[in-house]
């Protein structure tokens, strides 16, 4: 990205004027107004094998360094886009993971915050929104809008639930689960291919049915005898050995449900295939340009096809997370729109399964930090908690990603000329 | 027939294979399919047909009794519950159904008019939702915290509704036109902050929290002076907000087939660049096309603020952003076809409970609403399934629509 020299147009200021305002709004809310209360990083918990002090900082220090250090990264950026180099996207991630721990130590003033916890549990909350963002990402990349990921979540929720429950067995009804969504996805494939059909409205109403044929399926059927139906307990966690150990990364990345794992190996495996593989290489040729495709011989509509298709068998997995991977049993229009965050987070992670992701543990981030923050500070409007990751959405779509251009054929059916 | 062709300019055959091509047939074939699809869950998820199903070689015609029972059943539930109820003692009482249809009805046809002017734009207004909330907290204000006069008041409410809305609209075209951020996007996005920012004010009494709500996020009913007047007296529910979406119809109407700005509109929505090149501000034009299209959003948020006797709480907007845009695409954006698309769906709303009654989920409606409009979002499939000829581009049709209605034919 960074490797671009020559470019005619100057690069955006939008950047350092975004990043500019967050950091004044950090250092003078967080740092100076701050609370002198100390607030304690609890790094590892009270059972575990090797044990760590707790970080303690008073709030306002931290937020008052936590703001110079974001004035300091907003400055070389400032530099850059002077210079007419454009910015790492890490600068971005980086900026954006200080700020939450800023937030982190204004809310807990006086109090203890576990960061164990809430990193395990905002990767836990992360896992249906990543797998829906590498649905997302799949059927863009190959130029098919996906705005069905909700739909094809709740699908895989609701049969994850259903069937996990009347086999008996957990792997049946997440492989029932990913087959389904993947039917379902398979409807966006057609339409958008072989019908034509105008891409945002088939993903609209397709939501509209999952969440129609979920609902009544529920009602009439799944209410009847929830224990018969919707009981599937969750998934075991496995404790991966010796890693499971290592202080804050093992509690967070190695005693998970299968499902996280999964979603990890997902979103390498994506992006191995996409980035440096022949297939991958012809699925965004498809994507950028179906012409130029089509003339050196690959077969745009099956690219298509398989692609969407194959991506619904992601989101499939994730809604199968959503029920025995977290909570345990379906309830009406579960998915809450989780899906239209995917959406949001393919566009934030610019295309691309390593990015999506970095920007859907943020709102699971958020998730996590909005029941906690509840819990240590109560007098904190929760409501305004539950907008920071979609706010931060919009001023990434207007600010820092504005400039960064979907597949050239995103959207657009392929007539065979 | 041949005899009389030589004599007569109109090429029956013809024109009666454009009226086969044609859009309406198509919706009402969709419209049909969505109902039997909607008819095929009703039956597999009924009881007697499963049971029946076991004995199907003994007694096929237990299956299908069992099958079309239940699909009377709900089917004649919904239009008991939403056209004629003919079980109802008194006229008041059997034409009830039909007034509730249209008082559901109002707020789908206003909004489907402003996310069916979006798309005659080329633009997708998912943000109903965040719209429509807007224009409640606006309405709220007004109906709950300020004292005027009768008529000025729900007036003074009704207008500022369709500001509230009109400004997120705006807000989200200023966002396109100057970075060119994706309205898909932004308008998802607002619609979370816009109802999370509701229900902020809800919970708060010095702002829009009701006296009487607790920790409930809920606010004071409207003073009455605010509160929309009713069309048909005091026993039947049907207010001022159904009038005011008809209006809103017409307006609809001349905005976009007759009026600059509408030809500016449609201009953007079929070719952008040739817009361009043609002179047209394209920007600005995004900007006046989502305040618009928010704009008649906010005619369906006066409806919601404005109707309930009770307080307003964060489902108070009932899914009507999200709706109109099922209403918006079958509908075909055009104004006539929206007022139609909000009265089926509005039905749809009014006949749920009656559909409960009789032991079916009226989720079942969901699913016939979703259907048909997958059904009409491809031209080609429903030609497929019904055999109908691809589109014909003869001007029979309307060489048939002069001589049956005498203007300017021969």
């Amino acid at each position: 990205m960074s490797t671009e020299t020559k470019k005619e147009v100057r690069e955006s200021r939008k950047t350092p004027v975004v990043m500019g305002s967050l950091a004044t709004v950090i250092l003078f809310f967080f740092g100076i107004l701050g609370k002198p209360a100390t607030v304690s990083f609890e790094l590892t918990g009270v059972r575990e094998l090797v044990q760590l002090p707790n970080l303690d900082v008073p709030s306002n220090l931290l937020g008052t360094s936590a703001g110079v250090l974001l004035l300091a990264i907003t400055g070389f950026v400032a530099w850059q886009v002077r210079k007419n180099i454009r910015p790492s996207i890490w600068f971005s991630l980086v900026f954006g993971a200080i700020a939450l721990v800023a937030l982190l130590g204004w809310l807990a003033a006086g109090a203890v915050v576990p960061v164990a916890f809430i990193l395990g549990s905002a990767l836990v909350l992360a896992v249906p929104i990543i797998l829906g963002a590498m649905a997302g990402v799949m059927s863009e990349r190959v130029g098919v809008v996906n705005i069905a990921i909700e739909g094809q979540l709740l699908t895989g929720a609701f049969v994850a639930s259903v069937v996990s429950t009347l086999t008996g067995n957990q792997i049946i009804g997440i492989l029932s689960a990913m087959i389904t969504a993947a039917l379902f996805s398979a409807v966006l494939a057609v339409f958008a291919v072989r019908f034509m059909a105008q891409q945002i409205i088939v993903g609209v109403v397709l939501n509209v049915l999952a969440i129609g044929i979920t609902n009544f399926l529920y009602q009439q059927w799944v209410t009847e005898d929830e224990s018969a139906t919707n009981s599937p307990g969750t998934l075991p966690i496995i404790h991966v050995p010796f890693l499971s150990d290592i202080p804050i990364v093992g509690p967070v990345l190695f005693q998970n449900r299968i499902t996280v794992f999964l979603a990890i190996g997902i979103v390498v495996v994506l992006w191995f295939v996409l980035f440096k593989t022949k297939l991958g290489l012809r699925a965004r040729a498809v994507g950028e340009n179906p012409l130029a495709a089509d003339t050196v011989g690959i077969n745009v509509s099956r690219t298509r096809f398989w692609w969407v298709t194959v991506g619904g068998l992601l989101a499939g997995l994730g809604g199968a997370a959503l029920t025995i991977g977290s909570s345990g049993s379906f309830g009406r229009e579960m998915s809450g729109g989780l899906g239209f965050i995917a959406l949001a987070v393919v566009i934030l992670g610019r295309w691309h399964p390593g990015y999506a992701t970095a920007a859907a543990l943020l709102f699971g981030f958020s998730i996590i930090l909005r029941i906690w923050a509840n819990q240590v500070s109560p007098g904190i409007p929760t409501s305004f908690i539950t907008m920071v990751p979609y706010i931060v959405t919009i001023i990434a779509v207007v600010g820092f990603v504005g400039r960064s251009r979907p597949p050239a054929a995103d959207g657009i059916p392929y007539v065979k000329g | 027939m041949s005899g009389t062709v030589k004599k007569d300019p109109i090429d029956w055959n013809a024109a009666l294979k454009e009226m086969l091509s044609g859009g309406i047939t198509r919706t009402i074939l969709s419209v049909i399919l969505g109902f039997a699809v909607g008819a095929f869950f009703m039956i597999v998820s009924n009881k007697e047909f499963l049971q029946s199903i076991g004995f199907f070689f003994a007694d096929p015609l237990a299956s299908l009794r069992a099958a079309s029972d239940v699909v009377g059943a709900g089917y004649g539930a919904l239009i008991k519950g939403s056209v004629y109820n003919s079980a109802a003692a008194s006229l008041e009482g059997s034409i009830r159904p039909l007034t509730e249809t249209l008082r559901l009805a109002g707020p789908l046809i206003a909004a489907g008019l402003g996310i069916g002017l979006g798309f005659r734009v080329g633009l997708f207004n998912i943000g109903g939702t965040g719209q429509l909330v807007s224009g409640l907290i606006w309405a709220t204000f007004v109906a709950t915290r300020l004292e005027l006069p009768p008529v000025i008041h729900f007036v003074v409410a009704i207008i500022a509704a369709i500001v509230g809305s009109t400004l997120v609209g705006a807000f989200v075209g200023f966002l396109k036109a100057r970075t060119g951020a994706n309205e898909v996007i932004t308008t998802i996005m607002l619609n979370y902050i816009i109802v999370s920012f509701f229900n902020f004010l809800l919970l708060d009494n010095n702002l829009l929290q009701g006296a009487t709500a607790g920790g409930h996020t809920k606010s004071d009913p409207a003073f009455d002076t605010a509160r929309l007047p009713g069309l048909l007296g005091d026993s039947f529910a049907l207010n001022l907000g159904f009038a005011l979406s008809l209006i809103a119809v017409v307006i609809y109407w001349w905005l976009m087939e007759r009026s600059t700005i509408g030809f500016r509109l449609r201009a953007v929505g079929f070719n952008a660049s040739a817009a361009k090149t043609a002179g047209i501000n394209v920007e600005g034009t995004y900007v006046l096309a989502l305040g618009l299209s928010a704009a008649f959003v906010g005619i369906a948020a006066a409806n919601q603020a404005l109707s309930s006797t009770g307080g307003v709480t964060p489902t108070t907007h009932a899914g009507i952003g999200f709706d109109a845009i099922t209403v918006a695409l079958l509908g075909g954006s055009s104004a006539s076809g929206v007022l139609l698309a909000g009265l089926l769906f509005g039905a749809f709303k009014a006949g749920s409970s009656a559909i409960q009654i009789e032991g079916i989920s009226p989720d079942v409606l969901g699913i016939v609403q979703g259907a048909i409009v997958l059904f009409i979002a491809a031209p080609p499939l429903i030609r497929a399934i019904f055999r109908l000829p691809p589109p014909q581009t003869t001007s029979m049709l309307s060489a048939l629509r002069s001589k049956l209605f005498g203007r300017g034919g021969k």
